[in-house]
């Protein structure tokens, strides 16, 4: 195994991992199931990929704009869509990723359904990496913040969450956009990793694994879904060796999963390294956020 | 204190609540006894705003009731829903503090926490426990409880006895009485018609959606046909 490939499946898992981190927000924390996040990883993808290419932007400022125009379209689709309950809400999102799927198909503008080839490298190992623990540290921050707490609240028991006066459609509306944002960015890397960019990328495939991959690591769990992301991304090229049964494999390590840990990998918890360290050296542990309040 | 003129609600084609005028005067407990499907938690929705209203008008304090749940709670009522819906994640005491969510007065607040526990001994007594685990009546308790929290001025209790063993009745019967005398008003939605009745100050019948009676509770208690409908008397 050479290191550039071993480079290729680590940055496609750090993409994976930011639109990851953003829907655990929306589903983990939340409690807000989607299967549309693809089509803002392709608001985001497209936006990102004119600003460099038509606009000769930069790209960093670029990624901003792709996941603004992402935060922007969620905003519409939440202000929408966030009063139907439960099942009807994923059926929404479902129906909307697949609409900008379709939308994206027949503009020509962007080369419709052949595609938009060409597209300059800009992402590396490196800036995924920075982007990625720049999206971590706020994600955490939100999550430990009232605004997360207002989250976590509406997820457990949405009608009390109400009537103690929290403004639950205002939180889902934030948390909603927040995770569309972080899709939108995610987006914008991979259009400039692969360098070509095509509306059946961002099917509802896409939006599926993603909605995996959370569910895999825990609902609720912010290292779950790191470690989620990266081992799902990476598990279909671990088992290229075994050709056409790797997908079963997937499948079945998938399913195995569910059935002996139906929480997900971490289930709710943190992997709080200095927090363990702590502890073992006798140090008195400071309550986390949640004790607290 | 609260005014409701001419509420209706309509879901899809039932006409739930057919013009319901109620008034509620500071101070007194105002119960609403009806049997079942007689629109008592339609009427506590629609003040809540949780269902839409089709005509009518709800006042509190003079002032026509925003539309959002949550600025509700601002102007000082609290609802204790049906079923209680409390955080099962949660230690007893977070849910009481949940209850004080829009409030930033941190000792008005502590002192306000001290008040639930003195009314409320048994959750004192299981603050660190999830509130999960509690019995149907205790979970009721921490329900009124984190009611109270908001410090409103107005609470609105929807079936506080229900799924109760009839001794837990009683005793969150008188718990009420003591909440009012902490100067606070209550609208109190009840199937246990007799309770209900024995310590308000108003009552009101409701039947199919309208009011059909209304008057002092202690005359309405005695009203030969209220006690035939609904006390379980037979006609002598």
């Amino acid at each position: 195994m050479d290191w550039y490939y071993v480079e290729g499946i680590l940055i496609l898992s750090g993409i994976n991992l930011l639109a990851v981190l953003g829907l655990s927000l929306l589903t983990g924390f939340t409690g807000l199931f989607s299967f549309g996040h693809a089509g803002f990883m392709a608001i985001g993808a497209y936006t990102t990929a004119f600003c460099t290419m038509t606009l000769g932007l930069n790209f960093y400022l670029a990624l901003v704009i792709g996941g603004l125009m992402a935060g922007i379209m969620s905003l519409i689709i939440g202000k929408l869509t966030l009063n139907l309950k439960g099942d009807y809400f994923i059926i929404a999102t479902l129906g909307f990723g697949e609409a900008i799927r379709l939308i994206l198909d027949n503009m020509q503008y962007f080369g419709g359904a052949r595609g938009w080839p060409g597209i300059t490298n800009h992402t590396s190992l490196m800036n995924v990496i920075v982007i990625n623990i720049i999206g971590i540290v706020i994600l955490v921050n939100i999550i430990s913040s009232k605004h997360g707490r207002n989250m976590k609240a509406i997820r457990e028991e949405e009608m009390a969450s109400n009537i103690i006066g929290i403004d639950v459609f205002k939180y889902k509306l934030k948390s909603l956009w927040i995770s569309a944002m972080y899709a939108g960015v995610s987006g914008g890397l991979l259009a400039h990793y692969i360098g070509f960019l095509q509306p059946k990328m961002f099917q509802m495939i896409k939006s599926t694994e993603l909605t995996i991959i959370v569910i895999f690591g825990g609902l609720g769990s912010v290292t779950g879904s790191v470690i989620g992301a990266i081992a799902l991304t990476a598990l279909p090229e671990v088992l290229r060796n075994v050709k056409e049964w790797r997908l079963v494999i997937y499948g079945a390590t998938v399913v195995l999963i569910m059935i002996t840990r139906p929480q997900g990998l971490m289930g709710g918890k943190e992997f709080r390294p200095i927090q363990y360290l702590k502890k073992w050296f006798g140090k008195k542990n400071k309550p986390t956020a949640e004790q607290e309040v | 204190m609260l005014k409701i003129r001419d509420l209706n609600v309509h879901y899809g084609g039932i006409h739930a609540l057919r013009g319901v005028d109620i008034d509620v005067e500071a101070g007194q407990i105002v119960s609403i006894i009806g049997s079942n499907g007689a629109g008592k938690s339609t009427l506590l929705n629609a003040i809540c705003s949780v269902v839409k209203t089709s005509k009518g008008t709800v006042e509190f304090k003079n002032k026509t009731l925003p539309k959002q749940i949550n600025k509700i709670v601002e102007m000082g009522i609290s609802q204790v829903p049906e079923g209680r819906l409390i955080f099962a994640n949660l230690t007893v005491k977070d849910n009481l503090m949940m209850g004080a969510y829009l409030r930033k007065d941190k000792i008005q607040i502590q002192k306000d926490l001290e008040n639930v526990y003195g009314l409320f001994p048994r959750l004192l007594e299981r603050k660190e426990q999830m509130a999960g685990t509690l019995s149907g009546g205790e979970q009721q308790m921490l329900a009124m409880g984190r009611g109270l929290m908001s410090d409103p001025d107005l609470i609105l209790l929807d079936e506080p006895s229900l799924g109760l063993a009839p001794l837990l009745v009683n005793t969150i019967f008188e718990i009420i009485l003591n909440i009012k005398k902490m100067n606070k008003t209550i609208l109190l939605v009840e199937q246990n018609a007799y309770k209900a009745l024995s310590i308000a100050d108003v009552g009101y019948v409701l039947e199919q959606g309208t009011i059909v009676k209304k008057g002092l509770a202690s005359e309405l208690i005695k009203d030969p046909v209220i006690q035939e409908a609904y006390l379980g008397k037979k006609k002598v």
